[in-house]
């Protein structure tokens, strides 16, 4: 048993008035609190945050708005026993947020088990360490995915929303959009072509 | 370098990487069971896929961020607020085994099955079948004497190779711990493994079709068969 947290006391680089928070810079602030100090309050504002969200990428299991409703749940709460294991050098928060919620969704969706690596067995190869500036590479990296997500067609976007968020493989995408899988395809092969161009045009 | 890779036979450097099509899947949770098991495997091998992994994940991320949706964001706040009192980990899972072998998750599959038994497939080759939940492929381990061809393993659409011991190859190219090899109905080569060692990979196809026409599909559930 874990004493409840106390009050962050770098509070001040929270939003103060309590409106949701929206800047990646003070969502990682906020799981910062979370992960060092246990702080509920800074927790309260990544649930209000994040948790509309979440219950609607849940939505797409099925008819069962309840069940739904208590996957995202299960989601929010894996936010916050695992906020160590999230690291701002990686990758955004709510990129971290989305995998969570995304291997809730699998499992609820019984599809079996979802093999993920391990970083931890010793057959593991590890990357070099990150460069010190990573960071903010990290978020340079998600102004350039918010540029070049812009610059996809509509169509393309569609599609990878189809795939990332209503959890449809691409023979589900072709069917709900009533064109040929090729198209599918090669509109998902178009989307990874022009983000990875803009990605690493730095 | 670290301790993990001191334990490993070597530094592995994989030069044949995972497609787009395959990770983006994965990133996505909409690709199946046994596929899974074949890029989880390779990226425990390959930072590089792994980096375009997280690429592909900040997609999901941001169709997230991009969902304005009209929800009550305080509803459940004060259930969630109760179960708050659980420690926060500290440090993921510690493998349960290793082996020089076979990485994770494939070891897990492995062992579940009750670890490594190989059966002849003639020629000296051999060959084992991995049990997966997924009924859309199945999933082996080859051996292949060292210079021997690598056997015919399903060869209906995709298929998906990756080494883990020795190597194999053609005139063209040469795989080796931690390369993937992707094919599909129209590759026609057959690869041999490299001699001097024996080549063992981990092998994921489509799962053959048993009845081609439709009405026998539709009703194969129902047969039960």
């Amino acid at each position: 048993m874990v004493k409840l947290p106390t009050v962050f006391d770098g509070k001040s680089r929270l939003p103060a008035d309590g409106r949701k928070a929206r800047e990646p810079e003070e969502i990682n602030a906020l799981m910062a609190a979370v992960a060092e100090h246990q702080d509920v309050d800074a927790y309260q504002l990544l649930y209000k945050h994040f948790v509309p969200k979440v219950r609607a990428y849940m939505s797409k299991i099925g008819s069962d708005r309840a069940f739904a409703d208590e996957m995202a749940q299960e989601a929010m709460l894996t936010v916050w026993r695992k906020a160590r294991l999230f690291d701002p050098a990686r990758g955004q928060a709510s990129t971290w947020i989305y995998t969570i919620a995304r291997n809730v969704r699998i499992d609820a969706l019984r599809r079996g088990p979802r093999p993920i690596f391990d970083p931890t067995d010793p057959a593991f190869v590890p990357e070099d360490e990150p460069a010190a500036d990573v960071a903010f590479e990290r978020q340079q990296d998600a102004d350039r995915l918010r540029v070049a997500m812009a610059s996809l067609k509509p169509d393309e976007i569609k599609t990878l929303r189809l795939s990332f968020f209503e959890d449809m493989a691409h023979p589900a995408i072709a069917a709900a959009l009533g064109i040929p899988i090729g198209t599918v395809k090669s509109r998902i092969r178009n989307a990874c072509l022009k983000l990875r161009a803009i990605l690493k045009d730095a | 370098m670290s301790e993990a890779a001191r334990n490993t036979q070597g530094r592995v450097t994989v030069l044949h990487h995972l497609s787009d099509e395959l990770l983006m899947s994965y990133a996505a949770g909409t690709l199946s069971e046994g596929w899974s098991i074949g890029v989880a495997t390779h990226l425990s091998f390959c930072p590089g896929c792994r980096q375009r992994l997280s690429e592909f994940e900040s997609i999901g991320g941001h169709f997230l961020d991009c969902e304005e949706v009209e929800g009550d964001e305080t509803a459940g706040w004060e259930e969630i607020q109760k179960r708050l009192d659980v420690p926060i980990s500290n440090v993921t899972a510690i493998a349960v085994r290793s082996d020089p072998l076979l990485p994770q998750p494939l070891l897990a599959y492995v062992d579940a099955a009750g670890g490594l038994r190989w059966r002849s497939l003639g020629g000296g080759a051999s060959q084992m079948k991995v049990p997966t939940s997924d009924s859309s492929t199945v999933v082996r381990l080859l051996k292949i004497p060292a210079g021997k061809p690598v056997p015919e393993h399903g060869h209906s659409g995709r298929e998906l190779t990756l080494v883990l011991a020795g190597s194999f190859g053609d005139s063209v190219s040469i795989f080796n711990r931690g390369d993937v090899e992707l094919a599909d109905d129209d590759l026609t080569h057959q690869p041999k493994a490299t001699p001097g060692e024996d080549c063992i990979c981990l092998a994921i196809t489509e799962a053959p079709l048993r009845f081609t026409s439709r009405i026998v599909r539709f009703i194969q559930p129902f047969l039960g068969i």
